[in-house]
């Protein structure tokens, strides 16, 4: 390929603009089934937030190839990152294995009857693992941590893990809340606040941990609807106390209920929970299993025709 | 004296220009011609669908220099109003009866999960295929167990997640399913679960533009080939048939382009048995090779969308119930989407794509309500209807060359489980195309020659 081509024709040419079709519409709460997706930007932006870099993109094949080559390269670096340590969990198990992989990520790991473990600026000695080849891990810590899902497979195989918190990872998506299935047995504690890549759909195969007793899905901003999203999840676990949006956060509030409002007392912060989500339950005193959702102003629910379409 | 040499040469160089004056050839110094797609294209894949981007994608991506490979993508309708991959349900499962599709699904669901790297562009936003976990969830009757722990067994080998649950557990684990007539049930733990179909063309698109391949909307009408009569060992006549030009007619008018191309590839989808017709297949007494025809047809297949309030909750998997009727939660304001796969007998007329709302009361309510009692009390809210590409022999896919026209290339027929295998399927055609043979998954099982030979590869668990 000559270093000199210049004017990329596939960028330049008709088909970019022919073939682009309807620009999407940004609907954060209803789009429809068939509705466009929202993966790709309207024409609009494209054309206004123009750089040099994407000017330059556009038109010369060799600062596409270099772009590309980094992209590449950033992507490579998280997957090494995830590699997996066969020759440790060889050698010391598997539980050191996850140990190592936590620690070297820059989390922190708790064995059982022993202290938090931070990676220190030395580094891990191997002197301490030797000891602790049968100790299981109780709990990790991995907020902030580029775990995505290939690095998992070190985690899931701690079979004793009670707490975990995935807080604020940027990498962990849908696909691996979808894997978490493994550590039923034994997780009682799971906290994915802040994580930009889950939505409400990875939620849902939260249901296979039927031991939790505490789950964080506060400040997700990929949940297109944090307060409808808490109360599925809440009907899904039961016995599992749920951290996450005020429910009645995005709804409208009705004119009768107004005056509601003013009269309930709220109920007084979690224990645990961040000084920003203290929660405030308009007219309910304690934790309902059946939400009165009648009886609230809900006006974002996609219901109607309760009752109608009887079978003949 | 030298400057009649090569005299042959020089009068067929000026046959040749002068041919290009005339309609149909290059030469265009009174109009545009922009809107046509180019003279020359080493591979054509007929139909702009899933599978048709997908072989497209891998045959950009496997060619052995940059820039190799010219590839044209000529699609009817880019408005994809037809189109079966953007009315499907868009699930994806490993839960097939033949080891093959459970390979397919499984590589497939691994460039989903890892899609972002795959068709990465520069500059655009990353994708959200706004894939749903939750599993697909198969429920016997008793004929139907021991085929399904058979099943269960070889997807297990393969790698697929799939657990098996007895009627006890099934009800302790989803309390809204009526078991009654259930005896066994198999259920996708990991890489199962539905998508947004549409996310996934428009990415595909997206990336094959930066990759340069080229696009074109137009219908093919005709094939030009030449033959040449061979005879086989035993002493049979064949005609070996290879294509030499696509005909690309533009929309709204009677303007073509000639295309010249090395290899053709069938993607159509739905309307690939027309095509393959076009191109000779078939043409031939029956019962011989020269006379198999593509077996695939379109099947209209209803989808139906509903309400339901107290319906189940947000873990409900994709349930198919052992009646053939299916559904799914779609979104989080109770609503759900599903249907059922009619019978040889109720079979619609493929002519339109009108949804008729009576079978949905006839046939598919009732059944969806015996399994799930909440689902007494729905609302439907609207349906749409889609083409299944049927393929009437064995209801799984047609892929690689066709024996007698030797540059045709089949990636069709996949019978409703086209759009969960279409990236793995596009990684083998392309290979096929461009080493002769497959390298990662085997789909000799799946090739055009078994219609002649009789050896169906069926495929029983289909929706």
């Amino acid at each position: 390929m000559s270093p000199f081509r210049l004017h990329n024709p596939s960028k330049m040419a008709a088909p970019r603009a022919s073939l682009r079709l309807v620009a999407p519409v940004w609907n954060r709460g209803t789009s429809g089934i068939r509705g466009l997706s929202k993966a790709v930007d309207p024409e609009g932006s494209q054309k206004k937030g123009r750089t040099l870099l994407q000017f330059l993109t556009d038109h010369f094949y060799d600062v596409e190839a270099v772009r590309e080559y980094l992209l590449r390269k950033q992507v490579l670096k998280v997957q090494k990152k995830n590699r997996s340590f066969t020759y440790i969990k060889e050698r010391y198990g598997p539980y050191v294995a996850g140990a190592y992989f936590v620690l070297k990520q820059g989390g922190a790991v708790k064995f059982r009857d022993r202290e938090w473990m931070r990676a220190n600026e030395q580094g891990l000695s191997s002197l301490e693992f030797r000891k602790l080849q049968e100790v299981p891990v109780e709990a990790v810590d991995a907020s902030g941590c580029a775990i995505n899902y290939q690095g998992l497979d070190n985690l899931l195989a701690l079979k004793e893990l009670q707490s975990l918190s995935l807080r604020r990872c940027p990498h962990v998506d849908d696909w691996c809340l979808g894997r978490l299935y493994q550590l039923a047995d034994s997780l009682q504690e799971l906290s994915l606040a802040g994580c930009p890549r889950i939505s409400e759909r990875g939620l849902a195969c939260l249901h296979h941990l039927q031991n939790l007793r505490r789950l964080d899905i506060s400040d997700l901003p990929a949940v297109s609807n944090p307060g409808l999203t808490q109360i599925l999840v809440e009907e899904m676990l039961p016995h599992c106390e749920v951290l996450g949006a005020d429910w009645a956060q995005g709804l409208k509030v009705g004119p009768e209920e107004q005056s509601r409002d003013a009269a309930s007392s709220p109920i007084p912060a979690w224990p645990s929970a961040p000084p920003h989500q203290a929660r405030s339950l308009p007219g309910c005193a304690e934790r309902p299993t059946a939400h009165p959702s009648g009886s609230v102003g809900l006006t974002q629910l996609g219901g109607s025709g309760w009752g109608e379409g009887r079978r003949a | 004296m030298s400057c009649t040499a090569n005299w042959d040469g020089k009068v067929s160089e000026i046959k040749k220009k002068i041919q290009s004056i005339f309609p149909g050839g290059a030469w265009n110094p009174l109009y545009d011609t922009s809107h046509l797609p180019p003279e020359r294209s080493d591979v054509v894949i007929v139909g702009g669908g899933v599978l048709g981007l997908s072989v497209a994608y891998w045959l950009k991506r496997l060619e052995k220099q940059q820039g190799a490979i010219r590839v044209l993508v000529v699609e009817r309708d880019h408005t994809y109003a037809r189109a079966s991959t953007v009315l499907s349900v868009g699930g994806i499962r490993q839960q097939f009866s033949l080891p093959q599709n459970v390979q397919l699904s499984l590589f497939s669901a691994e460039f989903l999960r890892n899609i972002n790297e795959y068709l990465a562009v520069v500059d655009d936003p990353p994708l959200d295929l706004q894939f749903n976990p939750s599993g697909y969830l198969l429920l016997a009757s008793e004929e139907g167990a021991a085929i399904m722990e058979r099943n269960v067994k070889m997807q297990r080998q393969e790698g697929a997640k799939v657990c098996l649950m007895s009627p006890e557990q099934l009800q302790k684990k989803f309390p809204w399913i009526n078991t009654e007539g259930v005896a066994l049930a198999s259920y996708g733990l990991e890489n199962e679960g539905w998508f947004d179909p549409w996310c996934l063309l428009q990415g595909l698109r997206r990336k094959l533009q930066s990759m340069g391949v080229l696009f074109c909307q137009g219908e093919v009408t005709r094939f030009i080939s030449s033959s040449s009569h061979m005879e086989t060992a035993s002493g049979e006549q064949l005609t070996l048939k290879r294509i030499h030009e696509v005909h690309v007619k533009m929309d709204h008018s009677q303007e073509f382009q000639p295309v010249e191309c090395a290899i053709v590839v069938n993607a159509a989808g739905a309307w690939s048995g027309q095509i393959a017709e076009l191109a000779g297949v078939g043409n031939g007494p029956p019962g011989t090779m020269q006379g198999t025809k593509l077996p695939v047809e379109p099947r209209k297949r209803y989808v139906y969308l509903w309400h339901c309030p107290q319906g189940p909750g947000l873990e409900a998997p994709l349930v198919a119930d052992p009646s053939g009727a299916y559904f799914r939660r779609e979104g989080l304001g109770n609503n759900y989407v599903g249907s059922c796969s009619p019978t040889e007998e109720e079979e619609p007329d493929p002519g339109n794509l009108e949804v008729d709302y009576d079978f949905f009361q006839e046939k598919v309510w009732p059944r969806l309500a015996q399994r799930v009692p909440a689902f007494e009390t729905l609302k439907v809210r609207s349906a749409w209807a889609g083409y299944y590409d049927y393929n009437t022999f064995d209801q799984n896919g047609v892929v690689g060359p066709h024996p007698l026209v030797v540059n045709m290339y089949f990636a069709t027929g996949f019978s409703g489980h086209g759009l969960q295998q279409a990236p793995a399927v596009g990684r083998a055609v392309a290979e096929m195309v461009l080493e002769g043979h497959f390298q990662t998954i085997n789909l000799s099982p799946f090739l055009f020659s078994r219609f002649y030979f009789g050896e169906k590869a069926q495929e029983h668990c289909i929706l």
